[in-house]
């Protein structure tokens, strides 16, 4: 089968995988996660079965790698918690990339997984079951659940802050 | 399979997760080249030079360098015969082809006369490689005949493989296939067109 360089795979996939990876494990952690599962990946790419579907390859390389990275900060973890969420000082759009992201931050694990694979991947959720574990109708509510927490926090405050922004 | 899911709400809850960080891409994508140095994974590196004719791939193993192509070749289609052929493990890697860049740059700018590279044949067999491997003895400035090049290969009747071997060259300009003309002394074909083997013989000539 003829494979396409994976220079084009890297573009092609290149910025939904970092999305992922952002909204998974935060902008700091994202870039370590991005870079080893592209390095895993390039490593595997000739031997991937002719036919994959290369988003959803990358997509579940990059979910072990993301949970690799939380098993060992978890294990470095001292008591000290999160960083606390403040909501950003900064004008669009930097300002609502980290607030998403802190939004984010606080769902559950598996609703921040689900969320990401699903909307930012357009993965089926019969194939994020496949990578998340579990039944396709519990990762599509776990997916439902994140984005109605989404919209209770996030998407209030940014409600909010578009009103004062016209407002001053 | 890429299916747009339905937008999650009405005000795009994810929109200002940029889609594309530009910049982040090009810091990932040097870290992953340098990672995948290290680790022994990048099969075939490449870049490309801008020339007097235009833009030239340049692409590398660990072997050496392995092909050099035109624009009128299309990059993008031989960026997949590389992958077809030799690994898929193709990434743009500057850095990897520095060397070979500079000499081709010294080579156009009329201050480089030999090519002092490794180099890598395995994209060309038996009796093509033969005939590639004889073309650097045919001095800059200087030209050779398909005939007398068959001759030289060990071959005098192959006169018609000669030409095909320098058609097929992987590595032209620094396996001076443009230095081969026809007995009548017109040029002859060229992989870069006629027009670039008469400037390169001409660029040689000038020098």
């Amino acid at each position: 089968m003829r494979r396409e360089p994976f220079e084009k795979v890297v573009e092609l996939h290149g910025p939904t995988v970092l999305r992922v990876c952002r909204a998974v494990l935060g902008a700091a952690a994202a870039d370590d996660a991005w870079s080893e599962t592209f390095l895993s990946a390039l490593r595997a790419y000739p031997d991937l079965r002719p036919g994959s579907n290369l988003e959803a390859w990358l997509v579940t390389i990059a979910h072990r790698k993301a949970l690799d990275q939380l098993r060992a900060e978890a294990r470095r973890a001292v008591p000290a918690r999160n960083l606390p969420e403040q909501p950003s000082t900064h004008q669009l759009p930097g300002g609502w990339e980290s607030d998403l992201l802190a939004a984010l931050k606080a769902l559950p694990l598996k609703q921040r997984q689900t969320v990401a694979y699903h909307y930012l991947a357009g993965i089926p959720y019969a194939d994020v079951a496949d990578i998340v574990g579990g039944t396709a109708e519990a990762a599509r509510r776990a997916a439902a659940d994140g984005i109605a927490a989404l919209r209770r926090t996030y998407a209030h405050a940014r409600h909010d802050r578009d009103k004062e922004g016209e407002s001053s | 399979m890429m299916t747009t899911p339905e937008p999650a709400d009405g005000i795009g809850l994810f929109a200002a997760l940029p889609e594309v960080d530009d910049e982040a891409q090009r810091r990932l994508h040097a870290r992953l080249v340098a990672a995948a140095n290290e680790a022994g994974v990048l099969d075939v590196a490449y870049r490309t030079v801008d020339t007097p004719l235009g833009s030239l791939l340049l692409a590398a193993t660990d072997k050496g360098l392995v092909r050099v192509a035109y624009a009128r070749e299309d990059h993008d289609q031989v960026l997949e015969q590389l992958a077809h052929r030799i690994s898929p493990r193709v990434l743009r890697a500057p850095a990897r082809l520095e060397l070979p860049a500079r000499e081709i740059e010294e080579y156009f700018a009329g201050r480089r006369t030999l090519f002092d590279l490794p180099l890598d044949f395995q994209l060309s067999s038996s009796f093509r490689r033969t005939v590639l491997t004889l073309l650097p003895d045919i001095a800059y400035g200087t030209t050779a005949s398909y005939a007398a090049l068959a001759a030289a290969a060990g071959n005098p009747k192959a006169v018609r493989a000669v030409g095909t071997a320098c058609a097929t060259n992987p590595l032209p300009v620094v396996v001076p296939c443009h230095r081969v003309v026809r007995s009548d002394g017109t040029v002859g074909q060229y992989i870069g067109g006629t027009d670039a083997k008469k400037s390169l013989l001409s660029l040689e000539a000038a020098a």
